[in-house]
C-alpha cells in the first residue's frame, strides 16, 4: 500500500519565495526575450515563404524544416556544448535565449504564414485599387486582420515556452526548475518541491491563458460571427 | 475614356507546362466613353472580373493594350502604376473593408494614405502629411459618406451594417478620391433585393451628380438592364455582342422597397 506523504509544510513556505523569485527572475525574462525576438524572426521567415522568391522560400522552408524536425533540447545543447569546439562560446542565458527564439521563429512562422494567407485576396486588392503598394497593403491592411487570426496560436506557442524554458536548466541557467532541483537535492524533498514548481508554472499559464482570453474578445470585438 | 484593343489574357493551367493555356479573354475590343454607365454580363468563369480587374491593373493583359484616358497602364512603372490607380476607384462584390475600423475610418484610409484631398495635389500641393490634414480627410469622409446617406453610420463598425450599407461604405471609400472611373464587381450580388436597389440608386446619383463612368459587372441581367446604357456579352472570354440598352427601359432611379412593394401589391409592376 502506498504510504501518505508526511508534508513538510515549513520547507514548502521557506521555498516558496525562492522558487518564485526563480520564476519572476528567470523564467519569465527569458521566455519574454525568446518569444520577442522568436516572433521578429518568425515574421521575417513568413513573409520569406510567401514572397514568391524561390531562394528566399527555400531557404525559410528548410529553416522551418530543420527546427520542427529536431528536439529543443538538442538545438540548446548544440548551441551551448556545440558552439565552443567551433570557437563560439556562448554563456548559458544567451544560449538558452538564442535556442528558444530559434524555436518560435521556426514553428511561430508557419502560425503567422497561414495567418496572413487567412485573409482574403479581396483585402490585397482593395489596398491595390487606392494606391498602396505591396509593402503598404501588407503593413497596413493585412497584418493587422493575420494578428487577429494568429493569436490564439501563437499564444499556445507562449505557454509551451513558459514550461519549455524549464530546459535551460540543464546548461546552468537560473530559473524556476533549476532552483526547484537545488532546494530538492539539499533537501531531499523531491515530491513537495517539484509539485510546488509544477504550481507555481500551473499558476504562470493560468495567468497567460486568461489574459489571452482577454485579449481575442478584444480583437473580435468588431467582428462579425 | 476606357478602350480595349484586341485584349487577350491567358493563364498556365494547373500542371501544365506551357504558358497561355486557358483563355480569360480572347481578343476583346470594346471602349467606354465618358459618364457612361457600362455594364458586363456573362456566365461564371466567362471572364467579366478579368476584364474589370484589366482597367485598374490588378490583371495585365497577355497581349493586346487597355489604355485608360490614352495611358497604358500596364506599360508604367509601379509607382505610377499606382498613382494611376488612385483616379480608378473599385468596389467589389465581398466589400473588403476593414473590420478594426469605423465607418469614417474605412472611407478617410485612401485620403490619409496618401495625405491629399480630391484635387489638392494637383494644384501643387504636394503628398508630405499637411497641418489640419487629418481633420480634412476626415471632413472629405464624412462629406463622401453623406452621399451614400450613411453620414449617420460613421462611428459605426462594419460588423454592425447591412450588407447594402457596407456596399454603400465601400462606394463612398472607391469615390473619396474623386476618381474619373468606378468599377463595381458584382456589386449586389451578395445582397437582397432592397439593398441592390438602395446600392444602383447610389450608383445612379453617382454618374448623374460627379460624371464618374461606371463599369459594372454583374450576372444580374435586371441590374445591368436597370443602370446600364449599354452592356457587353461575355461568353467562354469571347465579346459575343454589345447590347444598347434602350432608353426607355433604363430607370432614373431605382424606386425604394416600400414604393416597389406597393406597386407590386396593387399591381403596377410587372
Amino acid at each position: 500500500m502506498m504510504e501518505l506523504p508526511d508534508i513538510d509544510w515549513q520547507l514548502a513556505i521557506d521555498s516558496f519565495w525562492p522558487l518564485l523569485r526563480g520564476g519572476l527572475t528567470g523564467t519569465i525574462p527569458l521566455t519574454l526575450v525568446s518569444f520577442t525576438l522568436g516572433l521578429v524572426l518568425a515574421l521575417v521567415l513568413a513573409l520569406m515563404r510567401i514572397s514568391g522568391n524561390r531562394l528566399f522560400s527555400g531557404i525559410a522552408r528548410a529553416y522551418i524544416s530543420v527546427i520542427r524536425g529536431t528536439p529543443l533540447l538538442v538545438q540548446l545543447f548544440v548551441i551551448f556544448y556545440g558552439l565552443p569546439s567551433v570557437g563560439l562560446t556562448i554563456d548559458p542565458w544567451p544560449s538558452a535565449a538564442i535556442a528558444f527564439s530559434m524555436n518560435v521563429g521556426g514553428y511561430a512562422a508557419e502560425v503567422i504564414r497561414a495567418a496572413i494567407l487567412s485573409v482574403p485576396k479581396g483585402q490585397w486588392e482593395a489596398g491595390y485599387t487606392i494606391g498602396m503598394s505591396r509593402n503598404q497593403a501588407l503593413r497596413r491592411l493585412i497584418l493587422p486582420q493575420a494578428a487577429r487570426v494568429s493569436v490564439p496560436p501563437l499564444s499556445n506557442t507562449f505557454i509551451s515556452l513558459v514550461k519549455d524554458t524549464s530546459l535551460a536548466s540543464l546548461i546552468l541557467v537560473t530559473e524556476l526548475f533549476r532552483v526547484a532541483q537545488e532546494i530538492a537535492a539539499f533537501s531531499q524533498e523531491f515530491m513537495l518541491i517539484y509539485v510546488e514548481a509544477a504550481m507555481i508554472y500551473w499558476v504562470f499559464c493560468l495567468v497567460l491563458s486568461t489574459v489571452q482570453d482577454r485579449l481575442e474578445r478584444r480583437l473580435d470585438r468588431y467582428v462579425a460571427h | 475614356m476606357i478602350e480595349f484593343d484586341q485584349v487577350t489574357k491567358s493563364y498556365t493551367q494547373p500542371g501544365a507546362r506551357r504558358a497561355g493555356s486557358v483563355h480569360a479573354l480572347h481578343e476583346v475590343s470594346l471602349s467606354v466613353g465618358e459618364s457612361e454607365i457600362f455594364g458586363v454580363v456573362g456566365e461564371s468563369g466567362s471572364g467579366k472580373s478579368t476584364l474589370l480587374r484589366m482597367v485598374n491593373a490588378l490583371e495585365l493583359p497577355s497581349s493586346g493594350a487597355v489604355t485608360v484616358n490614352g495611358v497604358n497602364l500596364a506599360a508604367l512603372r509601379p509607382r505610377d502604376r499606382r498613382a494611376q490607380r488612385r483616379r480608378i476607384g473599385m468596389v467589389f462584390q465581398q466589400f473588403n473593408l476593414l473590420a478594426n475600423k469605423t465607418v469614417l475610418a474605412n472611407v478617410a484610409l485612401p485620403l490619409n494614405l496618401h495625405q491629399r484631398l480630391g484635387g489638392l495635389a494637383e494644384r501643387g500641393l504636394g503628398p508630405r502629411r499637411r497641418p489640419g490634414a487629418e481633420a480634412a480627410s476626415a471632413d472629405r469622409a464624412r462629406e463622401m459618406l453623406d452621399f451614400v446617406n450613411m453620414g449617420a453610420q460613421a462611428s459605426k463598425h462594419p460588423a454592425q451594417l447591412s450588407g447594402g450599407e457596407k456596399q454603400r461604405v465601400a462606394i463612398a471609400r472607391a469615390l473619396v478620391n474623386e476618381p474619373d472611373i468606378l468599377l463595381c464587381d458584382e456589386p449586389t450580388s451578395s445582397l437582397d433585393s432592397q439593398h441592390t436597389d438602395e446600392v444602383m440608386a447610389t450608383l445612379l446619383r453617382v454618374r448623374a451628380e460627379m460624371g464618374t463612368s461606371i463599369l459594372l459587372v454583374s450576372h444580374e441581367l435586371d441590374v445591368i438592364r436597370g443602370a446600364c446604357d449599354r452592356a457587353a456579352i461575355l461568353e467562354s472570354g469571347r465579346l459575343t455582342g454589345i447590347a444598347e440598352i434602350a432608353r426607355l427601359q433604363a430607370r432614373e432611379s431605382f424606386d425604394s422597397y416600400s414604393e416597389r412593394a406597393r406597386k407590386y401589391l396593387e399591381g403596377d409592376q410587372e
